[in-house]
């Protein structure tokens, strides 16, 4: 929701020049994806942990990374996927090439993955904070920032017409890196979060 | 077979639990008394292993229970303040998901559960409708169905009525006659008929 908002004030304030708006357009789709997940990461964990559901979770004598992963996975399948999905309706508006759209939702739709990854680590850390929102963001910012150029890079070259697999297989290493060593860093943040 | 010794912990600059130490068998209620802020809810935590004690170690079966970890949780069941449940689901659904990561169970189980802890009647409208009481009537169900050796519960039977309050007497009772430990924090002494029941005043020095 945010994220149409974002990307469908663009058009509005720039230019309605469309060749400008197509040079503008990976950064709107990119920041605006980062920013929205953002918003969305902080309530990964944060209903669990008050209502003590988290706790349970640990106790259970259950792998909590395995289920911390699969948490951030349906966090992913409610956030970053709907968001890729709805995509090409922004990007209309910024005059991505109608060509392209499988592209961009593909390069959205695995960056948000990846970046649901990274958070749920900093979710996970900021969990005994109040106020985490800030902190959170501070935390994801940096380590999201190899998603975002790759990202709006494979969006860039989408939008050009070249062949988008470089950066492609880019956010599909950070990706798996992140499949890999994400859950198991989230769950030992989660046991010093519910400290 | 749970063995807590030397235990102490600090929360920023308050020694909370200093020396706390005291084993329970099979078929023993250990309940914690003290004033508020005694440390009741951090022993509890500790022996769960939700709070790393700075000195000190908790052990169960024998074997420290921090390098054995999930096989000592897959024994325990920690009942906290807040009952764990979540708002939007019946209470049914509530123990369907978190029995159902523990083990597998059936939905006659949880329906006997739900009777016994006098939840039956109120275990299909959403958890975010029901009173203190109720939902802490579906939790003890949880406790219950865990299937677990140890239980460990905080304030029990706090928003119950009287008669809710000789229920978890009565089960626990049930627990140590097949065997359970109980570590309980309370207030007010428990009523239990068996003989297994151990006093630990925290806080007391």
């Amino acid at each position: 929701m945010f994220f149409m908002i974002v990307a469908t004030l663009f058009p509005l304030t720039l230019t309605p020049e469309l060749s400008r708006l197509r040079d503008a357009a990976p950064g709107v789709l990119w920041v605006g994806a980062l920013l929205s997940s953002l918003l969305a990461l902080e309530f990964l964990f944060r209903e669990d942990a008050q209502d003590g559901t988290l706790e349970q979770f640990a106790l259970s004598g259950q792998s909590l990374t395995w289920m911390l992963f699969a948490k951030t996975c349906t966090h992913w399948l409610l956030t970053g996927l709907p968001l890729a999905l709805s995509a090409p309706v922004a990007a209309v508006g910024l005059g991505v090439p109608a060509g392209a759209m499988w592209s961009v939702v593909a390069s959205l739709a695995l960056g948000g993955f990846a970046l649901s990854l990274v958070g749920a680590i900093s979710a996970g850390l900021t969990l005994g904070a109040r106020r985490g929102g800030v902190l959170l963001s501070l935390l994801t910012l940096p380590l999201a920032v190899p998603i975002l150029v790759f990202g709006a890079d494979a969006t860039q070259r989408a939008i050009t017409g070249d062949a988008i697999a470089p950066p492609m297989y880019l956010l599909g290493a950070i990706a798996v890196l992140g499949v890999t060593l994400a859950p198991l860093a989230a769950a030992a943040a989660v046991r010093i979060g519910l400290e | 077979m749970l063995n807590v010794s030397g235990l102490h912990l600090w929360r920023g600059d308050r020694h909370v639990l200093r020396d706390v130490s005291f084993s329970a068998a099979p078929g023993q209620c250990v309940q914690l008394t003290g004033k508020n802020g005694a440390g009741k809810t951090t022993l509890l935590r500790a022996i769960a292993g939700l709070l790393e004690p700075e000195e000190g170690q908790v052990s169960w079966r024998g074997s420290p229970a921090r390098q054995t970890r999930d096989e000592f949780h897959a024994e325990l069941a920690y009942l906290g303040h807040e009952p764990a449940l979540k708002g939007d689901l019946s209470g049914h659904e509530n123990l369907r998901f978190s029995v159902g990561i523990r083990r597998a169970v059936t939905a006659d189980e949880i329906g006997a559960a739900l009777t016994r802890t006098g939840a039956a009647g109120f275990s299909d409208r959403a958890v975010r409708m029901l009173s203190a009481g109720q939902r802490r009537r579906v939790a003890l169900a949880g406790v219950l169905l865990s299937g677990a050796a140890l239980w460990l519960l905080d304030e029990p039977t706090t928003n119950l009525d009287v008669e809710g309050q000789q229920l978890v007497s009565a089960l626990i009772d049930e627990h140590l006659a097949r065997n359970g430990i109980v570590v309980a924090a309370v207030h007010h002494s428990l009523a239990l008929t068996s003989a297994g029941l151990v006093s630990l005043e925290l806080g007391a020095a």
